[in-house]
């Protein structure tokens, strides 16, 4: 057993009794089975001597109970086996959590792709499978082994030891070889399946720009080919595998053949007499039932050990954030936050992904973060929200009422994590909303809300309205991962739960995504409306609506390019204007605010469940700028944004081409149906 | 046929072991029962080797009836189109297509010939059980039916009691899975520390919901072992009391007893097996429920009209999705050659759908499309599409080379042709900083691409296909504002020469060109017949 195997087995340690008591029920429901069949060959053979009834009476008994014990033990030992692996379970995710807890989300690359934690969940899933096909069933065998090699011994001496190493080969040599062997084919299988995914998932995702450009056929063929491939290969494993089976069958066989041919020697040579030959030969029978198991216990200990290498590696992931020794006392509010030439970087020795950035958030203040994606953007959400350590400048919280220098302030890095992210609160890019109730969701962030306060807080962000036409209302189920919100709804929802939170410093990151442009206008005047008197910071990589704010900082490649208000940064020649105005040109040209009022005009019954829609779009449509300027070019290319508030943007800047591919091609190479088996319990 | 041969062994091992026990009781030696004892060991060897023989077979049959289905699956899904196989179903369907349809191997390598064994072993064991001694023979007949029953009585309710748990059992094993993917929400909210207990508590929940719908799944297996066993039991004390009053002989009373077990034994393991393919079953049921639908109708086969000098018009099309909802209703349109228009509207309103239509993924379901006065319907979608350049929404790009990719639509296009079909596209700057340049291939390593990059790579097909007609679907949607405007100097050099069709959401982003339209819930009205002063 490895290292990683060995750290998840010790989190089991306190359960070990119950795997030893669902173990000893599976070596005595196979021992019962072995036991039967040797009894009733003595039975047999003492009979044929003919001794009287009462000579038999133990036997008869003896084959009775162990033909109840062994339906009964058996029994007993799958739900014993299952309840541990429950138990364990819990363990292990309390353990992983633990650790989630401190690495997310900045820690972990895991937290940048989904399939990547959706994996990590089914590994933990996956522990189950140790306990029920690996480690019972190993104990198991080997109990029962022995006591069936015990009493073979018992009765014809050498014929323990023949049945010893015959159990060793059938159950732990073959099972173990063909493995190793099998190695190479796996390697060879799970690059043809790779090849086969990802052919399958060209075809099928990209099945409308083939078909445009005529290309269906070529890429079908490419599927068919991987497939008929990957069938080659399977066909070569099928000898594999029945040499397996071949080989376990043989080994039993002769084994049971070697025991009787000592057997029969014996009685020749009048050493053995029938009663122990029978009973010796049939225990030899039926012991391979013993190590039948063994197998697929080899091949659940290879998965576990692929599964455990992973939990192991986020457990041993060194944290983002250190935590001081002992917290300072929180700033009282209001506060102000200062950044000073913050610099941070992910990785040790890697570049930096904020290089000297300076901040300041302040009541009633609004901020606007902007630039192309990957500048850096939600890592300054990271800092604020203490989910990273800096690598130089500081992050300052003053109090407001001392008046003081800014040196005087509290360094973020002072307060400890929980207690910083008081301070700062906001909405993550793509928020989570949980399977449950519209109020559980909100109260996550104030479990003592009253519905009043919830009521208030809905009103606020505009969702009284789609809320009362719920017939549960806030009770309403959201379903797995919010599916019954709209984006819009969603990011109302997430807004509504920072607000209940009381932050004071409310950081929105990129709420517009996903929604068209007027739904997009509407909630953020909504949001701006709602944050009053807070210190806001929005990041965003779209330029709209932002007249609104106090100050807008122009980063880019982690440096602040430019800042200023919308109106100076519009008269100054630099990122922004050009980027703006580009966009705006086509608008000023073609006389949107006609298009833009039909818009409104038609988008109006859609947006019943807002109260003030009129209201709402007269905020949100912008003032096109009337001028036709060349427009300028910027060498930045963007990507859809991806990750959260802290979310590692120089993760997540290039977008992989082919990824689906790749996820297909690494899925495969893991142990199929993980997750599936996870959610059931193994028979 | 090797459940034949295994079956045969079976007796054989049985009645020759029963042989060699009862005659090397009278202390003959191992001289004398040579044949035997030789015939007993080939019985071992050959029955090892049926073992490999069917695992071979079965395997192999396993892997190729799966290639078929695969085949047949994919080539059905393919016919129904990119339009049906859209949003999650691409997805759903590669999964079905690989790890689905390989949840078939314990079916088709294990579950169908233990079936086999279960079929054939069980008769002629009781055959020659009951032809050596009847009674014994009764026995079996009166427990072997037991596990079928009581299997199946069993089975039916744990079905009506799992159904009832499973909402429950859903939530509960979901439940780390949700807290996890919202573990930055609850670190926000000072929450994720208190998840802790509440997930422990969770997890013991479910142990507890989970055990107890155990405990009567496992009845059936328990059942199986226990009938297995009291048979073996009830046997072996019956022959042995016959054996003391000698109305039998050793002999046959050893065979009886060797043989008693092994009717048990294919049930048993069919019965294991079974569970394990459960999972097969169902992705079969699903790959078969796609490949025994009918194709929806014939593809066409006329020849497509010239698209450079015919007029497409869609005369009072509707179009409905899934469940019979309409989409688009009533759509009037012409298209001459040479025209420029846009199409603007809400999320949903059914603009892309009227480029599935131009694009002749979607059919309509009322009213019809005419190009040059034929009706799309007839016509070959292949030589259709040959005439239309489209840059989607989030275009696909394959993992091979550049110059693969761009080469899509022309495979045989020259390097030439393609270099400078991206220059066309503004393209040609960053392909050069590619490390292999157009001979990169784009995998998840050897380079990285950009959303503004990809898009430019799609337009690069286009004009490498140099199509009369262009339909652009949200050109720019996820760039940021700097790479769309880079784009758009793009776009202006594609429209030109050619009839182009934009279809946005955002008209601040991108929208000036001919004549506006805006689509709203299913119906398009033209808002600016006149050419506005800037071409696109």
């Amino acid at each position: 057993m490895n290292g990683s195997l060995w750290s998840l087995a010790k989190l089991a340690w306190p359960a070990r009794g119950r795997v030893l008591a669902a173990a000893a029920a599976g070596a005595l429901a196979t021992g019962c089975a072995i036991a039967l069949l040797g009894v009733s060959g003595f039975l047999l053979a003492r009979a044929s001597e003919h001794p009287g009834v009462a000579a038999l009476s133990v036997a008869v008994v003896a084959v009775r109970g162990l033909s109840l014990g062994r339906g009964l033990f058996r029994y007993g030992e799958r739900l014993a086996a299952h309840d541990v692996a429950f138990r364990v379970l819990a363990k292990v995710r309390v353990a992983i959590w633990r650790r989630l807890e401190a690495l997310a989300p900045a820690g972990l690359p895991a937290f940048h792709s989904g399939d990547l934690l959706t994996r990590l969940v089914a590994d933990v899933d996956a522990t189950q499978d140790l306990f029920i096909r690996g480690i019972t069933p190993a104990i198991a065998a080997c109990l029962a082994g022995s006591g069936a090699v015990f009493a073979c011994a018992a009765l014809i001496g050498p014929g323990g030891a023949l049945l010893a190493a015959g159990l060793l080969a059938g159950g732990i040599l073959v099972p173990v070889a063909c493995l190793v062997t099998a190695r190479a084919s796996a390697r060879r299988t799970a690059s043809a399946r790779g090849m086969l995914a990802a052919t399958i998932t060209d075809l099928l995702t990209g099945a409308a720009d083939l078909s445009a450009f005529g290309a269906v056929r070529r890429a079908e063929a490419a599927a068919a080919a991987a497939s008929r491939s990957l069938t080659r290969l399977a066909a070569r494993d099928a000898t594999a595998a029945g040499l397996r089976s071949g080989l376990s069958t043989l080994v039993a066989g002769l084994t049971v053949w070697g025991v009787l041919l000592l057997g029969v020697a014996g009685a020749g040579a009048g050493t053995i007499s029938k009663v122990p030959l029978a009973a010796a030969t049939l225990t030899a029978l039926a012991a391979f039932e013993a190590v039948g198991g063994l197998p697929a216990a080899v091949v659940a200990l290879r998965h576990a050990k692929s599964s455990a290498d992973r939990i192991a590696e986020v457990i041993s992931a060194p944290d983002p954030v250190t935590e001081p020794r002992s917290s300072a006392t929180t700033p009282a509010r209001p506060v102000t936050v200062s950044l000073r030439d913050v610099k941070v970087r992910y990785v040790r020795g890697g570049p930096f992904v904020l290089d000297g950035v300076s901040l300041d958030l302040k009541p009633g203040r609004r901020v606007a973060l902007v630039g192309p994606n990957g500048a850096g953007k939600s890592t300054v959400a990271a800092v604020l929200l203490r989910f990273i350590d800096l690598a130089g400048g500081s992050a300052v919280v003053t109090g407001q009422g001392a008046g003081q220098a800014e040196g005087a302030g509290t360094a973020l890095a002072d307060l400890r994590a929980d207690e910083a992210r008081k301070l700062a609160g906001g909405c993550p890019q793509d928020p989570h909303l949980f399977n449950a109730t519209i109020a559980e969701n909100l109260r996550i962030a104030a479990p003592g809300a009253s519905d009043t306060e919830l009521a208030a807080v809905i009103d606020r962000v505009g969702l009284s309205g789609w809320i009362a036409s719920l017939p549960a209302g806030l009770a309403t189920h959201l379903g797995e991962n919010g599916a019954a919100a709209s984006g819009g709804q969603r990011q109302r929802i997430a807004l509504a739960r920072a607000l209940l939170a009381d932050p004071a410093i409310l950081i929105l990151d990129e709420p517009g995504t996903h929604l068209d442009a007027e739904t997009r206008g509407q909630l953020m005047a909504d949001l701006l409306r709602a944050a009053q008197g807070l210190a806001v910071l929005l990041i965003s990589h779209d330029l709209d609506g932002l007249d609104q704010m106090d100050e807008v900082v122009v980063l880019d490649g982690g440096r602040v390019v430019q800042r200023g208000t919308h109106a100076e940064l519009m008269a100054a020649d630099g990122w922004y204007r050009r980027v703006k105005l580009r966009s705006a040109v086509a608008a000023a040209e073609f006389g949107l605010q006609h298009v833009h009022r039909l818009e409104e005009r038609r988008a109006l019954p859609r947006s019943k469940l807002v109260e003030h829609p009129g209201e709402r779009l007269g905020g949100t449509v912008q003032p096109f700028v009337e001028q036709s300027l060349p427009g300028g070019r910027d060498p930045h290319d963007g990507a859809p944004p991806v990750g959260g508030i802290g979310a590692a943007e120089h993760e997540a800047r290039p977008v992989e081409i082919g990824e689906h591919t790749a996820d297909g091609g690494h899925r495969e190479v893991e142990p199929l149906g993980q997750a599936a088996d996870g959610k059931r319990p193994v028979t | 046929m090797f459940g034949l041969v295994a079956t045969a062994m079976i007796l054989a091992q049985a009645w020759l072991l029963a042989r060699v026990l009862a005659t090397a009781a009278t202390g003959v030696g191992v001289r004398v029962l040579a044949t035997v004892l030789s015939a007993l060991l080939a019985a071992f060897i050959i029955r090892a080797a049926a073992n490999y023989g069917s695992e071979v077979t079965a395997t192999r049959a396993a892997a190729a009836i799966k290639e078929r289905l695969r085949g047949k699956l994919l080539r059905r899904v393919i016919e129904r189109g990119p339009v049906w196989l859209g949003g999650e179903r691409a997805g759903e369907i590669t999964t079905l297509a690989i790890s689905g349809l390989d949840a078939l191997d314990p079916y088709f390598a294990s579950y169908l010939p233990q079936l086999l064994l279960a079929s054939c072993v069980p008769v002629s064991v009781l055959a020659a059980i009951s032809a050596v001694d009847w009674l014994s023979g009764l026995i079996v007949v009166i427990t072997l039916p037991l596990i079928p029953v009581f299997g199946m009585l069993i089975g039916l309710s744990t079905k009506a009691g799992s159904s009832r748990n499973w909402q429950l059992l859903a939530r509960l094993s979901g439940h780390f899975a949700d807290v996890t993917r919202g573990l930055t929400t609850l670190k926000i909210f000072g929450q994720a520390k208190a998840q802790e207990q509440i997930i422990g508590q969770v997890t013991e929940e479910y142990r507890v919901s989970v055990l107890t719908s155990l405990r009567v799944a496992f009845l059936s297996a328990l059942v199986l072992e226990l009938a297995a066993a009291l048979a073996t039991a009830l046997v072996a004390v019956e022959v042995g009391l016959r054996l003391l009053y000698g109305h039998l002989s050793y002999s046959s009373a050893l065979f009886v007893l060797l043989l008693t077990p092994e009717a048990f034994l294919p049930l048993r393991d069919a019965a294991a097996s079974f569970h394990a393919s459960s999972d097969g079953m169902a992705a079969a049921s699903r790959a078969l429920a796609i490949i025994d639908r009918e194709p929806t109708r014939a593809a066409g086969t006329s020849r497509a009209p010239d698209l450079r000098s015919a007029v497409i018009s869609l005369e009072d099309v509707s179009c409905t999705y899934g469940r019979g909802e309409h989409v688009l209703s009533g759509i009037n349109l012409a298209i001459s050659p040479g025209d420029r228009i846009t199409l603007a509207g809400g999320n949903g309103a059914g603009k892309s759908s009227l480029l599935s239509l131009l694009l002749k993924f979607l059919a309509p379901s009322g009213g019809r499309v005419l190009a040059g006065g034929t009706n799309l319907a007839a016509v070959s979608a292949e030589q259709w599409r040959a005439q239309i350049g489209w840059l989607p929404q989030t275009p696909a790009l394959f993992p091979c080379s550049v110059r693969d990719n761009i080469a899509l639509g022309r495979p045989d296009a020259s390097l030439a042709e393609v270099e400078r079909a991206a220059a066309l596209a503004g393209a040609a700057g960053f392909i050069a900083d590619l490390p292999d340049g157009y001979q990169t291939v784009l995998s998840e390593r050897a380079a990285r691409l950009s959303a503004g990059q990809r898009q430019k790579i799609a337009l690069a097909r286009v004009f490498l296909t140099n199509a009369p007609l262009v339909l652009l679907d949200e050109p720019g949607a996820h760039l940021d504002q700097a790479s769309a405007a880079e784009l758009q100097d793009a776009l202006e050099r594609l429209a030109d020469g050619r009839t182009v069709v934009l279809v946005t959401h955002d008209l601040s982003r991108f929208g000036r060109i001919g004549r506006l339209l805006t689509v709203a819930d299913g119906r398009v009205s033209e808002v600016a017949r006149e050419p506005v002063a800037v071409p696109l």
